[in-house]
C-alpha cells in the first residue's frame, strides 16, 4: 500500500492512501499540529466528503481502535516461537524521555534482563544497534526478552 | 489639540474597522473589501474626511505592507518554492498570460501607456493568498485533490512578485533602462541568494531573531524586518519584496513563532494600509470607472477560471475539481492592492488607475468567495440538466 505524502505550502502536509473500495484516506496535519482525518468522496474523488478536526487523544484513540487489535495479534504471534523468550516492538512516542537520546541511557540490559536487538525508522532496520544510537520519535524499538521484562521496558520507554 | 484631535479619529477609525471586520465575518467575506470601503468613506470627497492621522496612517501604511509580505514569505519554505518551481512553472506561466493580459489591454485602451499597463497587468494578474485559504478552509476543500495545483499556482504568483514588484518599482520610478535593469538584477541575485541561504544555512538566518522570550522575539523580527525593507527600499527593490525574501529565508519553527507574534500586527497595520488606500481614492471618481471595472471582472474571472482549470488539469483532477480549482482562484485582494498602492507614488499613473483598482478589487474580493461557494451546486444541477437531456 502507497502512502502519499503532499506538501501543501502555508498549510502543512497531507498523508493518503487509496483503499482497496476505491476511496482516498487521510490525515492532513496542519503546520501549527493540529489534524483533520479525511475521507473521499465517492461520486467525486477529488473531493473530500468529511473533513474531521480531531485533538490529539482523538487521534490516538482512533490509532488504537484501528491498530492495536492489529499489533496485538503481531505480538502473539512473534511470541510463540520460543517458549519463554518473547519479542516485542515498542514505538519512541513524542513525549517519551528518550527521544534524542542515546540507547546507553535506558541501561535497558541492566534494569530490565532485556535486549534491544534492532530499531526501525521510516522501514529502515537497524539490526543490534549500539549504546550511542539515538533515538528518534517515531522509531520502533524490537526488544527480546521475558514477558516480565519486556513490560517493564515498555514503561521504561514511556516513562523513563 | 492636535494629539487629541488624532488619537479621537485613529480610535474611531480602529474602532469601525472592528465594527467591519465583524460585520465581514458575519455575512462570511473578506474584511478586505469592507476595509476599502471605510477607507473610501472617510478619505478625501467621502462622508467626514479624516485630518489629524495624515502622518502616522501614511507610515503605519508603509509598515502594513511590509508585515503583509513579511508574512507571506514565512508562511513557505525555500524548498516548498523551489519544489513548486519544479512542478508548476507551465500551469504559472498560463496563469500570468491568461490573466496579466486583460489588465494590460485595458490600461492600454484607456490610453494609460505601458507603465500603466504593467501596473494594472499585476492588478488582474495575482490572485489574493489570504482570501483563498481562508475560503478553502472554511469550506473543507483542503483536502481536496485540486487543492494542491490551486496552492502551487498561488507559490508560483508570489515567487513571480519577487521579480515583478522590482520590475514595476523601477519602471514606475522612470529609472530608465540601465537603471532599471540594475534594480531588476538586483533583485534577482537576491532572490536567487535568499534561496540558497535559505536552502543551506536557513538556520542561521534564524539565529539572528530567535529568542526564547517572546517581548526580545517580536522586536527583533521586526526590527530586521524594517530594516531589510528598508534597505531594499533604498536599492529601489520596493521595501515589500525585501520583507518577503527575508520571511522566506527564516526557516520552520522560528517561521512558525514569527507568524504566531506577527498576525495580529499585520492585520492592524494591514488594515490601516487597506483604509489608507481607500482613504487616497476618491469614491466620486468610481461611477466612471465601474463599466471597465465590470468588463475587467467578468473576463479576469473567465481567465482565472481557466489558469485553475489548466494547473488542476495538469495534476489528473476530473472535471468538477478543475471548476473548484478554477473558482477557487478569482479571488483578488491584497497584493493587487500593494501593487496599485505602489503605483499611486508614481506621477506617471493615471488618476483613473486607483478608483479602477479599488473597483475591480471591491468586486474580485466578495466574487471570489461567492463563486467558490456556489460552483459545486452549479455544477450538479448543470450535469443534472445534460443528464436528462441525454
Amino acid at each position: 500500500m502507497d502512502v502519499e505524502l503532499t506538501r501543501l505550502p502555508g498549510i502543512g502536509t497531507k498523508q493518503e492512501f487509496v483503499t482497496g473500495d476505491g476511496r482516498r484516506v487521510g490525515v492532513l496535519t496542519h503546520r501549527d499540529g493540529h489534524r483533520e482525518l479525511l475521507l473521499a468522496g465517492r461520486e467525486d474523488p477529488d473531493s473530500c466528503v468529511a473533513t474531521l478536526p480531531m485533538t490529539e487523544a482523538e487521534c490516538n484513540a482512533l490509532g488504537t481502535l484501528l491498530g492495536a487489535p492489529n499489533l496485538v495479534a503481531k505480538l502473539q504471534d512473534q511470541q510463540r516461537e520460543v517458549e519463554g523468550v518473547n519479542t516485542a516492538q515498542f514505538p519512541i512516542a513524542e513525549r517519551s524521555p528518550y527521544v534524542g537520546r542515546a540507547l546507553g541511557d535506558t541501561a535497558m540490559r541492566t534494569r530490565t534482563g532485556t535486549s534491544i536487538v534492532a530499531v526501525v525508522r521510516d522501514h529502515v532496520v537497524s539490526p543490534s544497534p549500539r549504546p550511542d544510537f539515538v533515538f528518534a520519535a517515531g522509531d520502533l524499538v524490537v526488544i527480546v526478552g521475558t514477558g516480565e521484562g519486556l513490560k517493564q521496558a515498555a514503561e521504561i520507554l514511556e516513562a523513563g | 489639540m492636535e494629539t487629541a484631535l488624532a488619537l479621537e479619529e485613529l480610535g474611531a477609525l480602529f474602532f469601525g474597522l472592528g465594527v467591519l471586520g465583524r460585520l465581514a465575518g458575519r455575512i462570511g467575506i473578506s474584511p478586505i473589501p469592507l476595509y476599502l470601503l471605510g477607507g473610501l468613506a472617510f478619505g478625501q470627497g467621502g462622508l467626514l474626511p479624516l485630518a489629524g492621522i495624515g502622518g502616522f496612517t501614511e507610515l503605519a501604511s508603509e509598515v502594513g505592507v511590509v508585515l503583509l509580505l513579511l508574512l507571506l514569505g514565512l508562511e513557505y519554505s525555500a524548498s516548498d518554492l523551489v519544489g513548486g518551481l519544479k512542478r508548476s512553472w507551465l500551469a504559472g506561466i498560463v496563469d500570468m498570460v491568461l490573466n496579466a493580459t486583460p489588465g494590460a489591454v485595458a490600461a492600454l485602451l484607456l490610453g494609460w501607456g505601458p507603465v500603466g499597463a504593467l501596473a494594472m497587468a499585476g492588478v488582474t494578474w495575482v490572485s489574493s493568498s489570504g482570501i483563498i485559504a481562508k475560503v478553502l478552509s472554511d469550506l473543507g476543500r483542503l483536502g481536496n485533490r485540486e487543492t494542491p495545483a490551486v496552492l502551487s499556482v498561488l507559490v508560483m504568483e508570489d515567487l513571480a512578485m519577487a521579480l515583478y514588484l522590482p520590475i514595476t518599482t523601477a519602471v514606475l520610478a522612470s529609472l530608465g533602462f540601465l537603471a532599471g535593469l540594475r534594480t531588476v538584477g538586483i533583485a534577482l541575485v537576491l532572490l536567487v541568494v535568499v534561496l540558497v541561504v535559505a536552502l543551506r544555512f536557513g538556520g542561521a538566518v534564524s539565529a539572528v531573531v530567535d529568542s526564547p522570550t517572546s517581548e526580545v522575539f517580536l522586536l527583533r523580527v521586526i526590527g530586521v524586518a524594517l530594516l531589510v525593507a528598508g534597505v531594499a527600499s533604498q536599492l529601489q527593490v520596493s521595501a515589500g519584496v525585501g520583507a518577503f525574501l527575508l520571511g522566506i529565508a527564516i526557516s520552520e519553527d522560528t517561521a512558525e513563532n514569527a507568524t504566531r507574534v506577527l498576525s495580529p500586527l499585520r492585520d492592524l497595520f494591514a488594515a490601516v494600509f487597506f483604509v489608507v488606500f481607500g482613504l487616497n481614492t476618491d469614491p466620486r471618481e468610481i461611477p466612471a470607472v465601474i463599466p471597465v471595472a465590470l468588463a475587467l471582472a467578468v473576463v479576469t474571472t473567465l481567465t482565472k477560471i481557466g489558469a485553475g482549470w489548466f494547473a488542476a488539469h495538469q495534476s489528473g483532477v476530473g472535471s468538477l475539481g478543475r471548476w473548484r480549482a478554477g473558482v477557487a482562484l478569482v479571488a483578488r485582494g491584497e497584493f493587487s492592492i500593494v501593487i496599485a498602492g505602489l503605483a499611486l507614488t508614481s506621477a506617471s499613473i493615471d488618476p483613473g488607475f486607483a478608483p479602477l483598482a479599488t473597483t475591480y478589487v471591491l468586486l474580485m474580493a466578495v466574487l471570489g468567495p461567492v463563486l467558490a461557494r456556489v460552483v459545486v451546486p452549479v455544477h450538479g444541477a448543470l450535469s443534472g440538466r445534460r443528464r436528462a437531456a441525454a
